[in-house]
């Protein structure tokens, strides 16, 4: 069984490592992205069958870039995943548990059907839950950050996801200028997946590579093909070592097209057949794949035997999660602040 | 010695940096050798260099860091230049910071201090009164100190509190109000204090509006009206037990405040009153704010749509004749 997880303290070097070393690396993330795409498809399908209330978000080609992000990080390192990341989630360590409990209203999981779908987290161990306003996560890395060099602990990074329509936010903005200034160690991935929602980019930015923007704000920029598995390990594993050596903030741009509507209410009829045509509208999932078969890494017999094992887990966590109880709005304690003696009580 | 308000915050601040080394500031021009627009952290960067930090116009990072810090085990204290300004991490306070507890079972221990309310000549941008709008939303405390005494230990208390607290600091009381010596230990936060006793008028208030309630208090006292003046302290919690035991003794209530007139915190004093305590009222309660309008620039049009002794006696003096 894949283990969840997360990693320890390891060398996040890909130009030291031998060949096997870097095959065993791209294999590794290979399972994670075949774990969300199984566990999003599933998603979908309780949502389609109305088993989910709400809404489904997924990652559908962007899971090489997301599970990069997840897959370099160590013990003590903070993640601000955003809503594409089911990969980067549990590279890092998000059970699946958590995953099913929160889209299915479980009150055992970790957001006890207050919160939903992709707005959780376990801020307590490291892995911060996004809220829906854009941008707004990068500052709270940064926060984090600094509290680490407060307490004089060492070796630490901090990586925050975000898309092309989120860099155009001012929280954005403010957050990376921030992060340059205090000078932390952080890692923003920006995955430009060409539609905010349903808005091209040509109505969300002007300039001709978001990475021209690293330089402005006193990072070092990466603009990446993402939907080259290999790649994005080379890259964003680079960018977070570099960050860990006390380099500047560092920002990958990661250029993908999103492979699904905004959300699984929205059939995505505007995205064009021409930019269904462009290199960057490939599935990374099904190129890694590829890959894996073209170099031998394993044979069809093991590749089949990963995808009945991601199965099993996500029907697993499903059925788990399923057999929980909801939460009750009677039972509910109702109270936003944790100082109970300071509760406003009008009656 | 005498002790100002402002000097009281800046005494709080030190002392919570030396005590707790979980403590830092953060906020525009408060470090250094310049100590914030209003001097509230003077001195302190001397002191404590790493701890008391510069950021830039940044007020959704500031208090999105804050937010970070806070549960990475720090209890970050953010001065916002002026209240005015805090509309630009609206996002961060209500969104990132109030939900947090909530949501995960993590709460998140900040302390953004806003320097508020009206000064002659401020203008539209640098007189705003932001309690209301941060009342409304659930996970915040608001604070709104009145005396130099609060101003002290309810800021101590501010830190310590496990939830993100607004401490709303007004900028009239900075230099106004003085005290002899500052209090070892204060009053319980959450609980409303009796500033002045009195059985004809109960006026409910807090901050800068409590002083001018103080002095419309010995106004009446010379017709004859004796005035109960009572001081929130904390906008929310409000402590609606302290305003009910007080409408009992008069029988007329006044809720009074310097911010907006929609809505707001003496709105939610008039309802919680009139919804628990209809009985307890000889005449319908009255209601005092700020003029539906930005705020004014000159004194002349400043002191008329600020709440005044005057008006607030006028209208005193009505509601005791009801």
């Amino acid at each position: 069984m894949l283990q969840t997880a997360q990693r320890g303290k390891k060398s996040s070097s890909k130009k030291a490592a031998p060949k096997a070393a870097v095959h065993e690396q791209f294999v590794e993330a290979f399972r994670w992205m075949l774990l969300a795409r199984t566990l999003e498809e599933k998603l979908v399908s309780l949502y389609r069958g109305g088993h989910i209330t709400g809404g489904v978000y997924i990652g559908k080609g962007q899971e090489a870039v997301s599970v990069a992000c997840g897959l370099f990080l160590q013990k003590g390192d903070i993640f601000a995943p955003l809503i594409r990341d089911q990969a980067g989630r549990s590279a890092f360590g998000e059970p699946l548990i958590d995953v099913t409990r929160t889209y299915l209203g479980s009150r055992q999981g970790p957001m006890r059907g207050r919160d939903g779908n992709i707005h959780r987290g376990r801020p307590g161990e490291n892995c911060l839950a996004m809220i829906s306003h854009l941008g707004a996560m990068v500052s709270v890395v940064v926060g984090s950050l600094m509290a680490k060099r407060f307490h004089g602990e060492k070796n630490f990074i901090g990586l925050s996801c975000i898309g092309e329509g989120g860099m155009q936010t001012g929280s954005l903005h403010e957050g990376m200028n921030i992060a340059a200034v205090e000078q932390v160690p952080l890692v923003i991935v920006a995955t430009n997946n060409h539609y905010a929602y349903s808005t091209p980019n040509d109505r969300e930015f002007a300039c001709a590579d978001l990475v021209d923007r690293a330089k402005g704000y006193g990072f070092e920029g990466y603009s990446i093909d993402g939907t080259d598995l290999n790649t994005c390990l080379d890259v964003i594993g680079n960018a977070v070592q570099r960050a860990r050596a006390g380099r500047p903030p560092q920002l990958v741009v990661a250029s993908v097209l999103r492979l699904s509507g905004h959300g699984e209410h929205d059939d995505a009829s505007y995205v064009t057949d021409e930019v269904k045509r462009q290199p960057f509208a490939q599935d990374c999932l099904k190129i890694a794949e590829k890959r894996i078969i073209d170099l031998g890494l394993v044979d069809c017999a093991t590749l089949q035997s990963w995808k009945d094992e991601a199965r099993k887990q996500v029907e697993e966590a499903i059925a788990t999660a399923q057999q929980e109880a909801a939460p009750d709005g009677a039972k509910e304690d109702w109270c936003a602040i944790s100082a109970r003696e300071l509760v406003d009580q009008p009656k | 010695m005498s002790i100002t308000y402002l000097e009281a915050i800046r005494e709080a601040q030190a002392k919570l940096l030396r005590e707790d080394e979980r403590v830092f500031i953060y906020g525009q021009d408060v470090g250094g050798v310049f100590g914030g627009a209003f001097k509230a952290t003077k001195g302190l960067a001397k002191e404590f260099p790493n701890r008391v930090l510069n950021t830039p116009i940044s007020e959704d990072a500031m208090v999105g860091t804050a937010v970070g810090a806070a549960l990475q085990g720090m209890r970050p204290i953010v001065e916002m230049q002026f209240a005015d300004f805090s509309s630009i991490a609206l996002n961060q306070i209500l969104n990132q910071a109030a939900t947090h507890y909530w949501r995960t079972n993590i709460p998140v221990p900040i302390t953004v201090r806003l320097p508020s309310g009206g000064t002659k000549g401020s203008g539209p941008f640098h007189s705003q009164s932001m309690e209301s709008i941060y009342a409304h939303y659930p996970g915040l405390i608001v604070m709104t100190p009145a005396t130099v005494e609060d101003a002290y230990t309810m800021l101590i208390a501010a830190v310590a509190i496990d939830d993100p607290v607004i401490y709303c600091e007004h900028k009239y009381l900075y230099y106004h109000l003085k005290a002899d010596k500052l209090p070892d230990k204060g009053f319980p936060i959450g609980r409303a204090r009796i500033a002045r006793e009195g059985r004809d008028l109960t006026i409910v208030t807090y901050s800068a509006m409590v002083q001018e309630s103080l002095v419309v208090a010995e106004e009446l006292a010379r017709e004859n009206f004796e005035i109960e003046v009572v001081d929130l302290r904390t906008v929310k919690p409000l402590d609606t037990d302290t305003v009910l035991a007080s409408v009992a003794r008069t029988g007329r209530l006044l809720a009074l405040g310097e911010s907006f007139p929609w809505g707001g915190a003496t709105a939610e004093v008039i309802a919680r009153v009139t919804s628990e305590g209809f009985h307890l009222l000889d005449a319908a309660p009255v209601r005092i704010n700020a003029k539906d309008t930005p705020i004014p620039y000159h004194p002349n049009l400043w002191s008329t749509h600020r709440p005044g002794v005057k008006l607030i006696a006028e209208r005193a003096r009505s509601l005791l004749k009801e």
